[in-house]
């Protein structure tokens, strides 16, 4: 006790001792490591993020163009019969336009010469003529994509000057194709065909479309069934269940289930649905269903959030002045609380956009070459989409398995952004 | 409370016609990731051809395909499976205990497996089957007992043989590739070596010896299961010169210019030798018909059809073209009759 007197009298530090500026400067010294280091951890996120969409975006660019060549097409009665044009020989057709744009090539080479345009140029010319049958017996004009080597060789993918025997098309080949691009019938436009058309075993004729409409059907089903069921279990959970310990077993629960990964409910879902119900497989309908069940918790959290976020007060003041319950509830708290709900249920909804491991094991990674036209029709998604491009032999698959990925992170981005748009349009501070 | 009612009332709309639907038009095709391409291909080429609703022709595998075509019959079973190996026993037994006694096997042709390298590769590629199998099997015979797998670089295994690494990138157990590679190579690799053979002679039966010693690869690295996705194991093998990749003949053939295959027993890997069989690592593809569908599932016989036709399956046919083998004349003349008709016996014994 007597030293405490004697400790007191001691000059106390100030502001300006050099005790204190060292301890000062070190925590600032601190503080800008602390700084630093952030600074660091965004910087390599991005960094990632540009590699990734570099990456994408330089294998991928090339897919949305499609290189075209433009024929001259002699429709003579011989290979067309008026009377029945579907049943004409178009291939044949064609293989006559090539002997007629290549008038000195050997028959020999007819083969190899027909295979510079797709496959799909027949079914094109088929259609044109079905359609107007008054073009039999004249000469027509298309532009049909040529197949999968040469529009890599016009893309640069084709080294020509490396050995014959190790590339896919010989020095004719490519002669003949130097012959078309000098002629002026080979074009480079965009790429519509990988928007409007569906999947294809030939890279220049596969798109996306069956995919982009089978995800939207996914989707559809997916909201349709968790956006109801999510808002109805976290308003009874939040607004009305007494807090007991089933109500904690439950809220432990949802919140378990928010971190089961995907894989389970692909396999719950062909389990109960495919197996047990006896739905069909690779409709876009059971895959929305699987992607709800595992939508539901992100949903009921994020509502649930979002009620607690709405003041007391406003309940209060309602029941006060006589509101029932249900009427506080859908009076009140829930359109005040709906910018939440909505976020959270898009974001939920692009994760599920994004899920693939699911829907493989309910089959919607099928090869399905039409659009569906119902939600119980066959199709794929985005993400088996790529799935399957990504696992086929041809090169024109390598770019467009990239393409497909930047298609899907647009979607992505525009769903986030229209959340983030919600959120800063109707949010309301307290 | 109002918003629920109708939600439940559109859910059970939704389940109805869900039934409703499963009276389908389209066929449905399951089974192996190495015949997808070219039921793909008949597929396309089918519904283009005729205007029909395009088959729905799903990659499971040979084994889950098996398990799904051996469901039952009905509407909501699978048409067709296709397969990288024949039929075995017990999934025959499986389908006939679920009512499918009727199954028409069609053997559509060949494809080859093949081990290949990247073109700008030093050294010279050319290995018989026991020097692949030594090099990646995960235990070898050595002074009459197994030892776990002593070999690091391929010189080691014989002098003539590059210095460098053994790095072989491979399928997973789950693949049907990986069953045909330890089934043409890695067991016949075990058969050529004398020294494993002393062991096999000496035990009850020399097949099973070798079916439960030679058949694991080896996990302690210079083998490397590169998963399902065959382009990812062509992009490794152009960054790493001296590292082999095993995969179908199709994606060899699609990237010529970066890759060459490794001849085996001194073979090149091409259609001719594949198809005579002289190139060891080529395996028959099958299919199976449900025979009970045919003429009840709309458009089934003729896809059947078309799948039989010279304009799919022969030699200059669009499937040879996608890097299918075809069969000799004679053989598929013989198959196309016997599976358009559907007729004849099928069964499997052991």
């Amino acid at each position: 006790m007597t030293d405490l007197p004697n400790q007191r009298s001691k000059p106390a530090p100030t502001w300006s001792s050099d005790e204190f500026k060292g301890r000062l400067a070190r925590r600032h010294r601190k503080e800008a490591g602390l700084k630093f280091l952030g600074l660091a951890a965004i910087m390599l996120a991005f960094l990632m993020l540009g590699i990734l969409l570099w990456t994408l975006i330089s294998g991928g660019a090339q897919a949305f163009r499609q290189t075209h060549v433009t024929l001259d097409v002699p429709v003579s009665a011989e290979m067309v019969d008026a009377a029945d044009p579907a049943g004409g020989n178009y291939r044949g057709v064609i293989a006559e336009a090539m002997q007629a744009t290549f008038p000195e090539a050997p028959q020999e080479r007819m083969r190899a010469l027909s295979g510079i345009v797709s496959n799909a140029a027949q079914f094109v010319l088929r259609d044109r003529i079905v359609e107007d049958p008054s073009l039999i017996g004249q000469t027509i004009q298309i532009r049909v994509p040529v197949s999968d080597v040469y529009d890599q060789l016009k893309k640069g993918n084709v080294d020509e000057l490396s050995d014959e025997s190790t590339r896919r098309l010989s020095d004719a080949d490519i002669a003949a194709f130097r012959q078309l691009e000098a002629e002026g019938r080979i074009t480079l436009p965009f790429n519509w065909a990988l928007f409007t058309q569906a999947d294809s075993r030939f890279p220049e004729l596969a798109g996306l479309k069956g995919a982009i409409i089978g995800s939207a059907y996914a989707l559809l089903v997916c909201f349709l069934i968790s956006f109801p069921l999510g808002i109805g279990a976290a308003i009874y959970l939040e607004e009305f269940a007494p807090k007991t310990r089933f109500s904690d077993i439950i809220e432990v629960n949802i919140n378990n289930l928010a971190a089961v990964p995907s894989v389970v409910f692909g396999l719950l879902g062909l389990a109960v649905f495919l197996n047990w119900f006896g739905m069909q497989r690779s409709a876009p309908f059971v895959g929305g269903l699987v992607l709800a069940l595992m939508t539901l918790p992100t949903i009921i959290i994020a509502t649930r959030a979002a009620l607690k976020a709405v003041p007391p007060s406003i309940r209060e003041a309602a029941l006060g002045v006589g509101a029932s319950k249900q009427q506080v509830v859908f009076g009140h708290v829930l359109p005040l609380a709906m910018p939440g709900i909505l976020t959270g249920t898009i974001i939920g909804l692009a994760q599920a956009l994004g899920e693939t491991a699911p829907l493989l094991l309910i089959g919607m990674n099928a090869f399905v070459t039409s659009a569906p036209s119902t939600p119980f029709d066959a199709s794929t998604a985005l993400p088996t989409q790529i799935f399957i491009w990504a696992d086929s032999p041809e090169r024109g698959f390598v770019a467009r398995t990239s393409a497909a990925i930047l298609v899907l992170l647009g979607f992505l981005v525009l769903m986030n952004a229209l959340a983030i748009y919600l959120r800063s349009k109707f949010e309301r501070r307290w | 409370m109002k918003s629920f009612g109708i939600t439940a009332t559109a859910l059970s709309v939704i389940a109805l016609s869900a039934t409703a639907a499963a009276a389908r038009d389209q066929i449905r095709i399951v089974g192996s990731s190495t015949v997808f391409p070219y039921t793909q291909a008949v597929a396309e080429e089918f519904s283009n051809q005729t205007g029909a609703p395009a088959p729905i022709v799903e990659s499971t595998g040979t084994g889950g395909g098996m398990q799904i075509f051996c469901e039952g019959v009905g509407e909501n079973t699978a048409d067709i499976t296709g397969a990288s190996r024949a039929m075995t026993k017990s999934e025959y037994d499986l389908c006939v205990s679920n009512g499918v006694t009727d199954i028409t096997e069609a053997m559509i042709g060949y494809d080859g497996l093949v081990m290949a390298v990247a073109r700008n590769s030093e050294a010279d590629w050319n290995l018989t089957l026991e020097q692949v199998y030594l090099a990646l099997a995960a235990e070898i015979v050595q002074d009459g007992k197994l030892v776990p797998n002593p070999y690091m670089n391929w010189s080691e295994i014989d002098e003539s043989l590059p210095d460098v690494a053994i790095t072989v990138m491979g399928p997973p157990p789950t693949s049907g590739t990986r069953d045909a590679f330890v089934e043409l190579a890695m067991h016949a690799g075990c058969e050529e070596n004398a020294a494993a053979m002393e062991l096999a002679e000496a035990a009850e039966k020399k097949s099973d010896w070798v079916k439960e010693n030679c058949s694991r690869m080896r996990t302690d690295g210079p083998f490397i299961e590169a998963g399902e996705n065959d382009n990812l194991i062509v992009q490794r093998l152009n960054t790493d010169p001296n590292a082999l990749g095993i995969f179908g003949y199709s994606f060899l053939y699609e990237n010529m210019d970066t890759l060459i295959d490794v001849h085996l027993n001194g073979v090149d890997a091409e259609m001719e030798t594949i198809a005579s069989g002289e190139y060891p690592l080529s395996r028959p593809l099958f299919f199976y018909v449900k025979d009970a569908h045919r003429g009840v599932i709309p458009n089934l016989q003729e896809f059947v059809d078309e799948y039989m036709s010279e304009n799919a399956l022969s030699d200059t046919g669009y499937l040879s073209e996608r890097g299918l083998v075809a069969l000799p004349a004679d053989e598929r003349a013989e198959l196309q009759a016997r599976v358009t008709s559907g007729e004849g016996d099928f069964s499997v014994t052991e």
